[in-house]
């Protein structure tokens, strides 16, 4: 039996709506960082950052090491208080609330996030997916399964493991475990995806298959992509910013960012002129 | 001289001083058992003591030390993992924190007759439990924290930093990643710690010699206020206060006191490997 796995994840998950659309009025907008400053001890890793981020597109960010692509992006879902010495000032608003209004653990929910290596932990594979749900209170087995399932073909790796869901995850190969924490990412309903920079330990196939289902997922989700691959964000992302040295430097639609940048750097660096 | 040379003279120096550590050991054993083997028998092990200890068995002294080591795990395993994820999980590094890692070390480093007296005086005398199984589980767990809150802390952080951001940026809150992403996979660690330190503490002396430990019992202890038999203790003095007492009961009443430490170190090894296989990262 062959089922459209996207058909099939919307219609199970319709139940359960991602986002209080029905409730407010959708906005372009989905994120709106104003005059964001962030340090790290004495270090200043953005420097007055103003940008927004639409609904479901994909933006993406590029830039060299050190540019604050990173210290942005785990801005979005407050893991940089995780640090020590952090400090913040400017702000950040979800669908029009300032984030550090919410409680961390709800906006956590509503922001997942994939990390640069595939970190799946040493359970099963069913239980990776599991974990959020259980975590979040769903008891029933049934529900629970049903999310595990929709969630691994909503990234396209049910076909690859659903003869072996009770498997270690850790002994996947490197492209499905960050599969895997996608699915896992899904299985809490978030309505913003973070990538941080997921192919770069993958091989090509591999990562062509991660970008597949980013360009899938951007129909129900909002997503960002932090990238050293400026390919990549030329492929899949909607609007392209480029980061030097904690300053934004251009944000644009990626055709244009690509093909006419406004500013020098910005040329330079996707001409692979400085890395 | 060539440097092959000097890498063979380099390579032999380190491998005699490995072989020089292992050596004590073997002897140790060596002399244990071939003495004391012989007086091994089922009997040795069951019976009470007679003819003022120099026939029967040391069987009140085996029991009295299992319930000083299960008694003191009880207080000091839940407490020292406890303080670990404490210090390891939530503690910032600030002066309280500092000072508190200090005393750890420092508690690490008392001597095990200090821990005796210290016992006395708080157990015994202040606290009222008298010489008791209490009194003395209670001295061996303070004596044990440090050694369990470092191999806690220690399993703790082995636990890779990922694991805790992928629970955290699910929306889980700090406790429930402790609980579910970080402990799960520090226990090999914690319990090998746990195990390797109650060994340490069942061939203890000194810290039972003035909080638990009776010369001589002729019935073993009805609750944990009782007084009882222990083996470092029971060794001890036949070793030095009963005369005319056959070479082949001393040996053979060590030969129960390693086996019984060697029996744990083993689990401890045991429990380790199975639960590193199925947890592994």
């Amino acid at each position: 039996m062959v089922i459209n796995p996207i058909s099939n994840f919307q219609r199970q998950t319709s139940n359960f709506p991602a986002s209080p659309a029905g409730s407010q009025p959708p906005t372009a907008t989905k994120i709106a960082v104003k005059q964001l400053n962030l340090w790290f001890g004495k270090v200043l890793a953005l420097k007055n950052l103003n940008l927004e981020i639409l609904r479901n597109e994909i933006l993406g960010v590029i830039g060299p090491a050190s540019s604050g692509k990173t210290s942005f992006l785990r801005q979005l879902n407050r893991l940089n208080e995780l640090e020590a010495g952090f400090r913040m000032n400017g702000e950040v608003t979800l669908d029009g609330t300032h984030i550090r209004q919410v409680k961390v653990e709800a906006l956590r929910k509503r922001v997942g996030m994939i990390f640069a290596l595939p970190q799946v932990l040493p359970i099963s594979i069913y239980d990776n997916v599991a974990y959020g749900p259980r975590m979040h209170g769903v008891k029933s087995k049934s529900e629970i399964d049903g999310i595990v399932e929709d969630s691994l073909k909503a990234s396209f790796i049910w076909d690859e493991v659903k003869d072996r869901l009770k498997e270690l995850a850790t002994k996947l190969s490197g492209g499905q475990q960050q599969r895997l924490c996608i699915s896992r990412t899904l299985a809490v309903k978030p309505e913003v995806m973070l990538f941080d920079e997921p192919c770069s330990g993958l091989d090509p196939i591999s990562t062509a298959k991660v970008e597949e289902s980013m360009l899938k997922l951007k129909e129900k989700y909002t997503i960002v992509l932090v990238t050293n691959n400026t390919k990549q964000a030329a492929r899949v992302s909607d609007r392209t910013a480029f980061f030097l040295m904690g300053e934004l430097i251009e944000i644009d639609k990626t055709h244009k960012v690509f093909t006419a940048p406004k500013d020098k750097r910005t040329e330079a660096y996707i001409q692979g002129k400085f890395g | 001289m060539k440097t092959t040379t000097k890498q063979k003279i380099a390579f032999s120096i380190l491998f005699l001083c490995t072989i020089i550590v292992v050596l004590p050991v073997v002897c140790i054993f060596w002399i244990i058992i071939k003495n004391g083997y012989k007086g091994i028998t089922w009997q040795f092990i069951t019976a009470m003591p007679t003819e003022g200890m120099r026939q029967g068995g040391v069987y009140p002294a085996i029991v009295g030390t299992l319930y000083l080591v299960c008694l003191s795990i009880v207080f000091s395993l839940p407490m020292g993992v406890m303080a670990a994820v404490y210090l390891n999980e939530y503690a910032k590094d600030n002066l309280l924190t500092r000072l508190i890692r200090l005393a750890i070390v420092n508690l690490a480093g008392v001597s095990s007759v200090v821990y005796g007296l210290f016992g006395l005086a708080l157990f015994v005398t202040f606290m009222k439990f008298g010489v008791s199984i209490l009194s003395g589980a209670l001295t061996l767990a303070i004596m044990n924290l440090p050694v369990i809150i470092t191999a806690s802390r220690e399993a703790l952080a082995s636990v890779p930093y990922s694991f805790r951001e992928v629970s955290l940026s699910l929306g889980l809150s700090r406790w429930q990643t402790i609980r579910h992403s970080v402990l799960p996979f520090a226990i090999p660690g914690i319990l090998t710690g746990a195990i390797l330190s109650l060994a340490r503490a069942a061939g203890e002396t000194a810290p039972i010699l003035f909080t638990v430990a009776a010369f001589y019992l002729p019935h073993l202890p009805k609750s944990i206020f009782d007084q009882a038999m222990v083996l470092p203790y029971h060794l001890y003095i036949i070793s030095t206060q009963i005369p005319n007492i056959s070479r082949e009961t001393r040996y053979a009443t060590a030969f129960v006191l390693v086996g019984i430490v060697f029996t744990m170190n083993i689990f401890a090894v045991i429990i380790r490997s199975r639960l590193r296989k199925k947890k592994k990262w």
